[in-house]
């Protein structure tokens, strides 16, 4: 019954009255929850829902202007991110999380290799014998499904849904335990999409990742996420299982969501 | 209002619990289904849902898997740390309740790109606690057992015929050794033979000493688990 005696363990992260606004025009505001060790939220929306401003703000690559991020470092401490010197959350961003672009263009560097794509996020971390990165650069991509006699190939040369297999494993070579992803899955053939997800879904509960996902499609919240949280005009409007969320939703704007998707 | 024949003690409680929808997108229009609805379950017992389709019955099951929102009453399940309230509980205790302790066999299985049958018993399995190669060697009994076969194992059952998705929906349902189960028409699309194996698989969970919770169109399913039969249209709101 082991996961019925961790409740009351300390949140991996706790977001807390996070507000954002952009001159007049609300970007997000008043939003609150926390995330723990091998979680998955999914946070949707239509675009222009705030959904995207709250990940940025997450990642701090915005300012908040109120509210706090606090994070479980790997020594038990908990600190706020915006209470960090800029290097000690670089090192952290790099070492204990990853963030998985839409645009594979942002989240790779497109002039290097498939193997130093993967192999600078490990050099980052210290790594410094050329042999062991590369093998463990290898290993990655077979983990990802790229043939890894393309290890030295650039990102230009692969495919869209390469491209995002590249950034994943790039982004958990450092064994990171939160991850970011900013609607991974958009923009890629339905086929394509579907490996995607199963190896998300696969690596995400073999390695025990915390993960916030941003997307637009349910399909995806429901195939990956544990729990949702609905966004509209910035503000979360429903948040809870993502099940619950999806099958029983309570708030008009979710019901008009769910209703919205075709049936297959 | 609490009907229970049985004298050991509940596994599960349900409480005074109501539920309506409102569909906003309908101008706010509210459906009742179900009223101030108790019974109890306790482990060895396989209480039935009674009453015409329409009356609440799979809503019931699905509020106590915590898929629906349950605002009025309570859903108590008792497990080795004491007892949880379904209605109120944290989306990551439901979780973990799931995992450990409510198994749920719907009428249709949600199929996962790609993933292949074999595996995605075995992949509930091992959600439910079992060792690997444990719940590789019990989904293949399973399958063996209801008559799915090997020959369909490796393939996703995106394509499976609707009476072969539900038997691997059941396998998965009853793979881990869950204390209580809720079975939603488990054998709506099945032939006599398999029938027969989902009513064995049924009472060898009782004998195990599951609290199983069931609703069973078929009469002869239902004459040969049924303990107890809780009829939900006496739950029914007042027209």
């Amino acid at each position: 019954m082991s996961g019925l005696h961790d409740q009351d363990e300390v949140p991996l992260l706790a977001v807390r009255g996070l507000a954002k606004y952009y001159g007049a025009r609300r970007g997000c505001a008043n939003v609150s929850f926390d995330l723990h060790q091998g979680e998955v939220l999914a946070i949707v929306g239509e675009s222009g829902s705030g959904k995207s401003t709250l990940l940025n703000l997450i990642a701090a690559e915005l300012e908040p202007d109120a509210g706090s991020v606090a994070y479980r470092l790997r020594s038990g401490e908990t600190r706020d991110l915006f209470g960090m010197g800029e290097a000690e959350r670089r090192l952290l961003f790099r070492t204990d999380w990853g963030f998985v672009r839409q645009d594979a263009a942002q989240g790779l560097r497109m002039g290097v290799s498939a193997g130093g794509n993967v192999g600078e996020r490990l050099m980052m971390t210290g790594a410094r014998c050329y042999g062991d990165i590369r093998a463990t650069a290898g290993d990655w991509l077979e983990r990802v499904e790229i043939d890894p006699r393309r290890i030295d190939d650039g990102p230009r040369q692969f495919s869209g849904g390469m491209r995002q297999r590249l950034q994943i494993a790039r982004n958990l070579v450092t064994r990171p335990r939160l991850v970011l992803m900013d609607e991974p899955t958009s923009g890629l053939d339905v086929s394509v999409q579907a490996r995607l997800l199963d190896l998300i879904r696969n690596l995400v509960a073999d390695l025990g990742l915390a993960v916030i996902i941003v997307t637009h499609d349910l399909a995806v919240a429901r195939l990956l996420s544990h729990r949702m949280m609905v966004m509209k005009g910035g503000a979360v409007i429903e948040e809870g299982l993502t099940d619950r969320v999806l099958d029983d939703p309570q708030h008009p704007y979710s019901q008009l969501l769910v209703s919205s998707v075709l049936a297959a | 209002m609490t009907s229970n024949s049985s004298s050991a003690t509940p596994l599960l409680e349900v409480a005074n619990v109501s539920k309506s929808f409102t569909m906003h997108l309908h101008g706010g229009a509210r459906r009742d289904v179900l009223r101030a609805i108790s019974f109890t379950a306790a482990p060895g017992e396989v209480v039935t849902l009674g009453g015409p389709s329409g009356a609440g019955k799979s809503s019931l099951l699905k509020m106590i898997h915590g898929d629906y929102h349950c605002p009025d009453g309570a859903i108590r399940i008792r497990h080795d740390d004491g007892v949880t309230d379904l209605a109120s509980a944290a989306p990551r205790r439901i979780l973990a309740l799931r995992r450990h302790v409510i198994g749920y066999v719907s009428q249709f299985l949600r199929v996962i790109p790609r993933v292949s049958t074999l595996d995605v018993v075995a992949a509930a399995g091992r959600e439910g606690g079992l060792a690997p190669d444990v719940a590789s060697e019990r989904a293949r009994t399973l399958l063996t057992m209801l008559n799915v076969p090997g020959h369909l194992w490796a393939l996703p059952p995106a394509t499976f015929s609707g009476g072969e998705q539900q038997r691997v929906n059941i396998a998965r349902g009853l793979i881990a050794p869950r204390p209580l189960l809720l079975l939603d028409e488990p054998t709506a699309s099945l032939d006599a033979r398999n029938r027969a194996v989902v009513v064995e698989l049924i009472r060898e969970k009782q004998r195990a000493g599951a609290a199983i919770v069931g609703i069973f169109h078929d009469e002869d399913v239902r004459d040969a688990v049924a303990t107890r039969i809780v009829d939900v249209t006496r739950f029914a709101p007042a027209a």
